[in-house]
């Protein structure tokens, strides 16, 4: 088949209407319209505070995904990273406070360790991939396991407390806000921002989705592939790390079910956005407009009784599935075959 | 055709035409093969030689032209299944299940059942008979991949006949092998004419082809040369009859660069994964060509060189100054540049703009306060476009949606973004059009006059004498010869690639 010849219809050069960019956003805006029509009180602006606050952890941790994914990897470990950072959190506190007193010293003692913590279990995804060319996958499975069963340990398989002497100096950082936004959303706003800054104006982000498209071609434009594969391991880490310093205070414990299935989520988050699992193309706005469907849908499922909530599962696996199906192009593309003919 | 056997040929191809789109690669090409016999079939790359044994095997249809079996005319079927009728085509990449063992090979998509379980005892029985029986010291419950290449290419070769297979096609067998494994297969290949089987034999290496061929038939340019008994030709008859081309204006005039030019690149006893002991130098504004066949060695120099792979030993100076490229950013910062022969695997991010693919490499050129600017990457696509005649509809097009014509110069052009003083060019116009190729040609000779110093490695005779100020000819991981002036052409080329020639058997390397 020669393509060569009928190409002549320039596809770009039509306003064709681009599913992959718009079909979030729009799937979004639907979502609303119906939360609306089925229970306007989905509108007030107590429900979209804690819509967004909602959104964050999940938000964040998923704009850190998307700069894995988008270089071709997977990381699988957030979600009992996320918990195992929350324990060893609480636990250094808890210590903390004997020396440190209830101030900030102790929280920012806190919120430092899970920075630190967050860049190491990174660094470490990140090294065994690269140097020790162990795929993504597994890696990543291993060491979901392993902090997930560390959790359990430290928490002895009940649950890690937070002192509650320190729970008033936190709590702010969940609870507060700041120009009449939540300080968790702040901190959505601000990730969202600088990732999107990076993923697509640096030379890093355009590195990123070059290694994604074609490792080789990446290694003969002198990128340093390693290296930077490590380094979106390492922003993942950093992002968990941020992601579990809002979460804490939340609810001020951690347990071996705090954070699971968050991997799901945030790799749902980023593929609804328009991101390819396979690599070399990613997008920061879609991610968050991912995350925020996913919330949506669990929170319209709170406010109506036209579907058990237990189903929230549900809804969003098949928002998965056919957020990926119409990412194909499948349909796009035979339609406009049919048309030809 | 010689009419030197009485009998009739198991297959022939008569009068064979065979066209891709509109661009026309056999003309006319008649062919024969009697069983008992080996007739290899000699061409430079781009004779023809695979479209005839694709033809040959039914994996392309010809465009004219028939294809007879036993004397009666046949379509044979596509996709392999020629194989049915005995007709089995031995790919340079072998075709066997790598995880699985010989045996599970040998019945792959035809086991043995009994009571619809597999029947292991008869099938490793009928195995082990296959491998006696061509004197093969491997177990069927060997797995395939802990076997040798040698050994791999057998136990190809067995399952074709225990197939039945009449006709084998072998494309370039030897091109993987030691000398040891390849007079193995020589025994094993002799054992099968005996046993009647007829041999297809397609190779570089002359000696070899002289050693084990009955008949030779020499393809150039998609033409049938000549069909002849081995015994009448020797292998630098062969040499000339596969080249033997005038060159046309193809080529811009060649600009001798000044003697005293700067030596910029000096290359002293480097070693490497399959290099031994490589020494040349290069001046500026020279373009050296690096001949050779495929798998010579070439393109493993300048990856190690140029800090894509790992350099063993040697001694490699930039101007004077001793250095070891660790990546290809250090190469490339210093000025060295390698423009890869794959440009689909190696080149360009095919889903990617060209705009994306053509400062990849350069990509800090185009970093302002830490932030890629924009507007001075769109600038440099428009220069790229312009400079190197990139023709588009629109910029925005993937580069895997461009013609390999303008894939080349947007490869080039990435490469030239880095502004290097020196670039190593490889096979800058495989799979292109000749109008293309004239304009990659003149781009070349212009960056040389402008200055820049090209090693062009290529296994395309023409462009080594068209193209090149001198040529190394490399074989085997080693450099034969290095050619200057008139002894650049296409005989003393072929002659030193093959092995029939090396440097000192008349003169010294030039100094």
């Amino acid at each position: 088949m020669s393509d060569s010849a009928p190409s002549g219809e320039s596809k770009t050069r039509m306003p064709h209407f681009d599913i992959k960019i718009m079909g979030p956003a729009i799937a979004l805006v639907l979502l609303c319209i119906l939360g609306y029509v089925l229970n306007p009180a989905f509108v007030s602006e107590g429900n979209i505070t804690n819509l967004l606050t909602r959104s964050s952890f999940i938000g964040i941790i998923a704009v850190g995904a998307t700069f894995v994914i988008t270089a071709g990897g997977i990381d699988l470990s957030v979600g009992s990273m996320a918990a195992v950072i929350a324990g060893i959190m609480i636990i250094v506190m808890n210590s903390a406070v004997g020396t440190f007193g209830t101030g900030v010293t102790t929280v920012l003692i806190g919120a430092g360790c899970s920075v630190i913590l967050g860049l190491g279990a990174g660094w470490i995804n990140g090294f065994l991939t690269t140097k020790g060319k162990i795929e993504a996958f597994i890696v990543t499975l291993g060491t979901m396991g392993i902090y997930r069963s560390l959790v359990t340990y430290f928490a002895d398989g009940g649950t890690l407390s937070l002192d509650f002497a320190i729970r008033g100096t936190y709590r702010p950082i969940y609870y507060d806000s700041f120009a009449g936004l939540p300080v968790p959303v702040w901190m959505f706003i601000l990730v969202s921002a600088v990732g999107w800054i990076l993923l697509n104006r640096t030379a890093f982000g355009r590195y990123c989705m070059a290694i994604g498209s074609n490792e080789a071609v990446a290694k003969y434009s002198a990128i340093n592939v390693d290296r930077i594969k490590t380094m979106t391991y390492v922003i993942q880490g950093l992002c968990v790390s941020l992601a579990t310093i809002i979460y804490v205070p939340r609810l001020g414990s951690a347990s071996s079910s705090t954070g699971v299935l968050w991997e799901l989520e945030a790799i749902a988050a980023v593929i609804i956005g328009g991101t390819v699992l396979k690599g070399g193309y990613g997008r920061v706005g879609g991610t968050i407009l991912g995350a925020l469907i996913l919330t949506t849908i669990g929170n319209i499922l709170n406010f109506t009784d036209l579907i058990s909530n237990y189903l929230n599962g549900t809804m969003q696996g098949l928002i998965i599935i056919i957020a990926v199906w119409l990412q194909r192009g499948e349909w796009g593309r035979s339609k406009r075959i049919k048309k030809a003919e | 055709m010689q009419g030197q056997s009485d009998s009739v040929p198991i297959l022939a191809a008569d009068r064979i035409s065979k066209s891709f789109g509109s661009v026309p690669v056999l003309f006319s090409v008649s062919f024969d093969i009697r069983g008992g016999e080996v007739h290899a079939l000699i061409g430079e790359n781009g004779a023809g030689k695979s479209t005839l044994m694709k033809i040959l095997s039914g994996i392309h249809e010809p465009t004219s032209g028939s294809i007879r079996l036993d004397g009666r005319n046949v379509d044979l079927p596509p996709n392999g299944q020629a194989e049915a009728l005995g007709i089995v085509l031995i790919h340079q990449e072998l075709n066997l299940a790598e995880q699985l063992t010989v045996e599970e090979n040998f019945f792959l998509g035809r086991e043995l059942t009994r009571n619809g379980l597999l029947d292991r005892a008869k099938m490793s029985t009928s195995v082990r008979e296959h491998l006696q029986a061509i004197g093969l010291d491997i177990s069927p419950d060997d797995r395939i991949s802990d076997l040798s290449i040698a050994e791999k290419q057998m136990v190809e070769i067995v399952k074709a006949i225990s197939r039945n297979a009449r006709v084998l096609i072998m494309d370039e067998p030897t091109a993987v092998l030691t000398e040891a494994e390849t007079a193995l297969l020589f025994k094993q290949i002799e054992r099968l004419k005996q046993q009647g089987v007829a041999i297809v034999f397609v190779s570089h290496k002359l000696a070899e082809v002289k050693a084990i061929a009955d008949q030779i038939t020499i393809l150039r340019d998609g033409q049938l040369i000549a069909t002849k008994p081995a015994q009448e030709l020797t292998p630098d008859a062969m040499a000339q009859m596969m080249v033997g081309r005038e060159l046309s204006d193809l080529f811009p005039p060649l600009i001798e660069p000044d003697i005293d030019a700067e030596r910029v690149l000096q290359v002293q006893g480097l070693f490497a994964k399959g290099v031994h002991n490589i020494s040349f130098e290069l001046r500026q504004g020279e373009i050296l060509g690096f001949a050779g066949l495929v798998g010579a060695g070439r393109t493993a120099v300048f990856e190690a060189i140029c800090g894509i792979s790992q350099m063993d030993g040697g001694d490699v100076r930039l101007k004077g100054q001793p250095v070891h490229f660790s990546s290809v950013a250090a190469a490339r910062d210093a000025g060295m540049v390698y423009l890869t022969k794959d440009r689909k695997e190696k080149g360009l991010l095919l889903k990617q703009q060209m705009g994306i693919n053509l400062t990849l490499l350069s990509l800090p050129k185009f970093v302002r306060h830490h932030l890629l600017n924009a507007r001075q990457e769109r600038d440099a696509l428009e220069r790229a476009i312009r400079r190197f005649d990139i023709r588009v509809r629109d910029h925005g097009v993937l580069a895997g949606d461009m013609s390999g014509g303008n894939q080349q110069k947007l490869l080039l052009a990435k490469v030239m973004e880095a502004d290097p003083a020196i670039v190593i060019i490889d096979e800058p116009t495989r799979g292109i059009d000749v109008g293309t190729k004239q304009q990659i040609y003149h781009f070349i000779a212009a960056l040389a006059t402008e200055g820049v110093s090209i090693v062009l490695i290529s296994s395309e005779m023409p462009e080594m004498i068209g193209m090149c100020h001198r040529v190394a000819v490399m074989r085997e991981g080693r450099i034969t010869g290095i050619l200057t002036g008139d002894d650049i052409n296409e005989n003393e080329i072929v002659r030193y690639a093959a092995g029939l020639k090396k440097a000192g058997d008349d003169e010294r390397l030039s100094a």
